[in-house]
């Protein structure tokens, strides 16, 4: 098969900013990834390195008079950068879906959740009232909800938040959608229930041979279910690999210290690593040079390229910068 | 041995549900359902559960701020239950507690040398000077720069925020603090420094937590000994190392299976287990839980080691 064939989302040099008392800071700096179909892209980083502005960027859910967008997403070929409102409208729902975080915010709870899926058919198919009915009983089977009859008279306050989530899903794929982007959809679930909800995604993905983009700053939930994994620092891509390679391989330092930090439920009863400073907030982020330098000290300033870019270290392995060469956590010496 | 500071016995925490034209009492929430433990000086007791299983409940019963139904709650072997043994022992400043979300924990409109100080000021007569020279020093305790004082919470990341959360537990020298889930709202390295901090200042001034989370694998770093609790009622309860290497009870087995783990390479054969753990939880209930769906009493099945076992297994046992 053509590889170009397979790509369902290609994101070049996106910068998005927003504006901070009349001046636009880029919160996504220069993002690029591909999305081919059957596949789990993950995103991972910590608060505030830009995950979730790629995701409104993509749907076009930003306040347009406070927000820059350029550069590139293209979707077939349509650049979804700065799409009209209306061919957004078309868009959303019916060819990229959306599971958000907190399914109680996500729902409305004035309405029964069977007619709230409902409202996607209705607006993007020309089904009859029964059939939409049909379908929604359909997909409530689909994600794995018991009596799906009885359920779509529910109220969301009726359901537990296991259940809500579910319907947050059927409501993302009602339409078919070839792109499910997925905001960290088990962050405010228990572990049995976020295990159940990631493998009903690669279920929903298996079957509609869709793409999926999962955001999340959980590394457990990556190394389970994505396929291929950026890892973002202060709006920028710092590593790009599939998961086996970034896992047992990792280069850059950010990486490689997010690993490190991780309380392993096999690991010893030391203390956890600990990444000096904090994420830059937006308004004081580095424009130049290498973003994570500040937080390796250690690391002499020479190692750091004076301008970091994405290198392709071995084959779909990219790596920001070369520090990772001569990087070498602090107490290693 | 350190001797245990803590005794919960047969805690019950119920709330009433009332319905119907009078509004009668017609059932209870029973949210903590005979649940028993006992924590040792400077250690740290890890308590499990899922949303919903009274994992906060019980140590909000342990602070004294849920009014208890029945049991008892012994410290220095008097039951604090009741509000006038907690002033007669000085509970209220000999346990403190550290709150998940450090921006509501934290009053926006005080500056940080009077969130600091509130404790010392309700419990010790100090002067001004004494004052702010003991809130510099908690600070630097937790890390934090001495200018911190004069700032308000809304100018601190979370991080910082919760550390400042650790500050103020730690102002009394209390013998116990009460962790509810203090890192789940942060990111993995600053959770990791928060950690970090609780670790030294236990080691430091001989503090016994109460660590409660649903994350298995922070509960693992931190807590020698732990319960795991699930529908009110403790389900195992054992030494830390007893209960990730031979979980006895399937909810156990089911809640360890369920974390992500950051292996790549078997995550196929974790998947395939975790199923298999799952669809056995399903099928099994009528064997690990009673006609009511409760949890059974604990039964003693190695050193440190208690499981919520059947009758009929604990027969098949002996």
């Amino acid at each position: 098969m053509d590889n170009q064939q397979n790509v369902l989302l290609d994101v070049e040099k996106l910068h998005t900013g927003y504006r901070l008392q009349g001046e636009f800071y880029d919160a996504a700096d220069g993002i690029g990834f591909t999305l081919k179909c059957n596949e789990i892209l993950a995103i991972v980083g910590e608060s505030g390195c830009g995950k979730s502005t790629i995701v409104s960027s993509i749907v076009g859910l930003y306040d347009r008079k406070n927000t820059r967008v350029e550069g590139e997403i293209r979707y077939k070929n349509l650049n979804l950068v700065n799409l009209s409102e209306d061919l957004f409208n078309q868009v959303r729902g019916n060819n990229i879906g959306m599971i958000f975080q907190d399914p109680m915010a996500s729902l409305n709870p004035l309405m029964k959740v069977g007619d709230q899926v409902a409202e996607a058919l209705l607006y993007h198919t020309d089904m009859n009232k029964q059939q939409r009915r049909d379908r929604v009983i359909e997909l409530f089977n689909q994600v794995g909800m018991p009596k799906p009859e009885a359920m779509y008279d529910m109220y969301p306050h009726e359901l537990s938040g296991g259940l809500r989530q579910r319907v947050v899903i059927a409501m993302a794929v009602a339409c078919k959608p070839e792109i499910i982007i997925a905001d960290e959809p088990t962050t405010a679930l228990d572990v049995t229930i976020q295990a159940q909800i990631l493998d009903l995604l690669k279920k929903i993905q298996k079957e509609s041979d869709s793409g999926i983009i999962l955001i999340t700053h959980d590394l457990g939930v990556v190394a389970e279910t994505a396929d291929e994994v950026a890892v973002m620092y202060a709006g920028q891509i710092v590593e790009k690999a599939d998961v086996k390679t970034l896992f047992t391989h990792p280069l850059h330092p950010y990486t490689r210290s997010l690993l490190n930090s991780i309380p392993q439920s096999d690991g010893d009863k030391d203390d956890l690593h600990v990444i000096q400073g904090t994420v830059p907030s937006l308004k004081n982020m580095p424009r130049t040079g290498d973003r994570f330098a500040a937080r390796i000290p250690w690391i002499p300033a020479e190692a750091h390229e004076v301008d970091p870019q994405l290198h392709e270290v071995e084959p779909n392995h990219f790596v920001r910068c070369t520090c990772w060469k001569t990087f070498h956590f602090q107490d290693e010496g | 041995m350190a001797e245990e500071i803590i005794q919960v016995k047969d805690l019950k925490v119920h709330y009433p549900v009332r319905s119907g034209f009078w509004n009668r009492i017609t059932d209870y929430v029973r949210a903590v359902d005979g649940v028993s433990f006992s924590i040792k000086e400077g250690e740290t007791y890890g308590l499990i559960g899922e949303s919903g299983s009274g994992k906060s409940t019980t140590g909000k019963a342990i602070v004294g701020v849920e009014k208890v139904t029945s049991g008892q709650i012994l410290y220095k072997g008097e039951d604090i239950t009741k509000e006038s043994v907690r002033r007669k022992v000085n509970y209220n400043k000999d346990v403190q507690m550290i709150f998940q979300d450090s921006m509501s924990s934290l009053n926006p409109r005080k500056r940080i040398e009077d969130i600091i100080a509130e404790p010392i000021r309700n419990f010790e007569n100090l002067t001004t000077d004494q004052e702010r020279d003991r809130v510099q020093e908690l600070l630097s305790i937790v890390g934090m720069p001495s200018d911190a004082i004069y700032k308000f919470p809304h100018e601190f990341s979370g991080g910082q925020r919760q550390r400042i959360g650790i500050a103020r537990a730690v102002a009394t020298n209390p013998k116990l603090i009460v962790a509810d889930e203090p890192t789940s709202a942060l990111d993995l390295s600053v959770q990791a420094q928060v950690l970090n901090f609780m670790k030294h200042i236990q080691q430091q001034y001989n503090i016994a937590f109460l660590f409660i989370s649903h994350d298995l694998g922070v509960v693992k770093h931190m807590s020698e000994n732990l319960a795991i609790m699930h529908r009110g009622r403790l389900v195992e309860v054992g030494s830390q190392e007893e209960i990730y290497k031979n979980p006895a009870h399937i909810y156990t087995k089911r809640l360890l299976s369920a974390i992500p783990k950051v292996d790549v390479e078997h995550r196929a054969e974790h998947a395939a287990r975790r199923r298999e753990i799952e669809r056995e939880f399903l099928q099994d209930q009528a064997n690990w839980y009673d006609a009511d769906g409760r949890v059974y009493p604990l039964t003693e099945v190695g050193p440190n080691h208690q499981v919520a076992l059947p009758k009929e297994q604990i027969r098949g046992g002996e």
